[in-house]
């Protein structure tokens, strides 16, 4: 263990990229691609999305064979039934969203004005459920995980094009999601970007660690260590977790921020969850 | 891209409900008699116990006519998708074990007249082992095995 | 029929069926993480498939079929616009089944 920290640790000295402070949020997402254009030269733009796949054809030949027939199909089919039952007061979530909730996933997330927070579409889901007098779902899976899975199923292919706009407090919230991403926590003292962006291509023991950009394309995700569905919040708090750190709660402001600066960061590529990882 | 493709195409599919219709009548149900599973063949602690348990022997002759598509470092050890394909004639039956597996028999695949030597399914696997391949053809048994590694992952597990 | 999701094409005469099980397919060996007691096995030991009078496929099962159990053969002698259907049974006398249409 302690090797493998003082190469991390070396590693982490030796990466020359982190995005500048004082930058504006486009132009971190232009050197956010750079990077990662001059790390993996040969992996297509639109190919990030399939995460650690695009980059590693043993594993890819794995997850195509799950692709076959992947176990997410069955939370499709659920949360579309879940999706399409009427609330006891006889609306939907068709009322609560744009288009009837078909095909606006990756219109998540987005800065609100009004309530000076960043929403995604689970906090929609649920702020729909209770605005109809429902009891909200729990965060990180189970029937929210469902009705994600459904609502993205039918939001494939969208672009991801997450707004920072002008507004002092949207611009905190993305800043507030980029330093989670830079900052170093936990016990092991490693920062997601020690990881997924320094060390993206490495292995850590027997994983080989995924490229930060297009990371939340796919969520929500079937891992088949969870055997079953899961929230990109409850990722995040399982890599707290994995660095010794205390996760923050689901959908709390900190990992709302990281979902936005992390979405941003994803801008451009292909929606394409739900999808199924290990 | 294949996988692109793949993935709207079962945008189409569940849209048009090409998923199975329910069977409500019992009289439609095929009956399932659980009498022919095998509790000592599954509860056998070895690859030779758990084929004698099922087919009465353990004499198995390697057979180059049978592949199994395994990965070779599997990405989770929980879900392995495993594939076996035989060319052998008049195949009845294709067995599938992991060798370190506590009881190492996962499934026992009895196939009808029409059916092909193949079939392919999900297992787990408790940690690096051969997968075996027994097929019954005739009364005579073959086998192929393929390695398998699964390891502990770096990220906690 | 709200378990099993299935799909059966034919080609040139063969028909491939795939088919998706919602199952946890519990070992026993496992313990519950928030209670620490051990859940106990439930998975399915009989998978049978028929097309017409003729039992295509037959599967006995353990534990160590992966949850969300997945499982792909094929068979000739079917047509298209043909019935299959696939029931399940597990160790707790639990069953279900669907059918399909061969497309």
């Amino acid at each position: 263990m302690k090797k493998l920290l003082t190469a991390m640790i070396l590693l982490g000295l030796l990466g020359s990229f982190t995005l500048s402070a004082q930058a504006t949020p486009q132009q971190d997402l232009a050197e956010f691609r750079d990077y990662f254009k001059n790390r993996f030269p040969k992996t297509p733009f639109n190919d990030y999305i399939n995460g650690v796949y695009s980059i590693d054809a043993a594993s890819r030949e794995q997850w195509e064979e799950i692709e076959e027939f992947p176990p997410y199909e069955l939370s499709i089919s659920k949360g579309e039934e879940l999706f399409n039952k009427p609330f006891a007061n006889g609306k939907g979530y068709a009322d609560c969203f744009p288009n009837g909730g078909i095909g606006i996933a990756a219109r998540y997330p987005f800065f609100d004005s009004k309530s000076g927070k960043v929403i995604t579409l689970e906090s929609a889901i649920n702020t729909c459920r209770q605005s109809n007098g429902e009891e909200p779902l729990g965060w990180q899976k189970g029937a929210i995980a469902d009705v994600s899975a459904y609502m993205h199923y039918t939001s494939r292919g969208n672009i991801i094009n997450v707004q920072v706009p002008n507004d002092p407090a949207a611009l905190a919230a993305y800043e507030r999601g980029k330093n989670h991403f830079y900052a170093k926590r936990g016990q092991l003292n490693m920062a997601c970007a020690d990881c997924h962006v320094y060390n993206s291509g490495n292995k850590i023991r027997a994983d080989l660690l995924s490229p930060a950009l297009g990371h939340v394309t796919h969520f929500p995700v079937y891992r088949s260590k969870w055997g079953g569905m899961g929230t990109l919040h409850r990722r995040y708090g399982g890599c707290n977790k994995q660095v010794r750190a205390k996760p923050y709660p689901a959908q709390s402001d900190e990992y709302r921020s990281l979902e936005y600066f992390t979405s941003y960061m994803s801008n451009g590529l292909e929606s394409n969850g739900p999808g199924a990882r290990k | 891209m294949t996988s692109m493709k793949r993935r709207i195409f079962l945008k189409g599919s569940l849209a048009t409900g090409a998923v199975g219709i329910a069977v409500s009548t019992g009289l439609l149900t095929p009956r399932v008699s659980l009498a022919a599973w095998s509790k000592a063949a599954f509860e056998a602690k070895d690859v030779n116990g758990a084929v004698s348990a099922l087919f009465n022997t353990s004499d198995m002759a390697s057979s180059d006519k049978i592949s199994i598509k395994a990965p070779d470092i599997a990405e989770n050890g929980a879900v392995v998708p495993v594939s076996v394909t035989t060319s052998i004639d008049g195949v009845s039956s294709i067995s599938l074990l992991a060798d370190k597996n506590a009881t190492p028999l996962t499934a026992e695949f009895t196939l009808g007249p029409g059916t092909e030597g193949y079939v392919s399914t999900r297992i787990k696997m408790g940690k690096t082992a051969n997968v075996i391949a027994v097929v019954k053809a005739g009364d005579k048994l073959y086998s192929a095995q393929k390695e398998v590694k699964v390891t502990i992952g770096g990220c906690g597990g | 029929m709200a378990s099993i999701k299935m799909r059966a094409k034919i080609t040139d005469g063969v028909t491939t069926i795939k088919a998706l099980v919602s199952h946890p397919m519990d070992t026993g060996l496992m313990k519950d993480k928030k209670t620490g007691e051990t859940i106990p096995a439930h998975f399915i030991q009989e998978v049978v498939c028929k097309h017409k009078d003729t039992t295509v496929m037959t599967a006995n099962w353990g534990a160590a079929i992966s949850k969300n159990p997945y499982l792909s053969f094929k068979f000739a002698g079917a047509a298209a616009g043909d019935t299959v259907s696939l029931s399940w049974a597990d160790n707790k006398g639990e069953k279900d089944s669907a059918e399909v249409t061969i497309k």
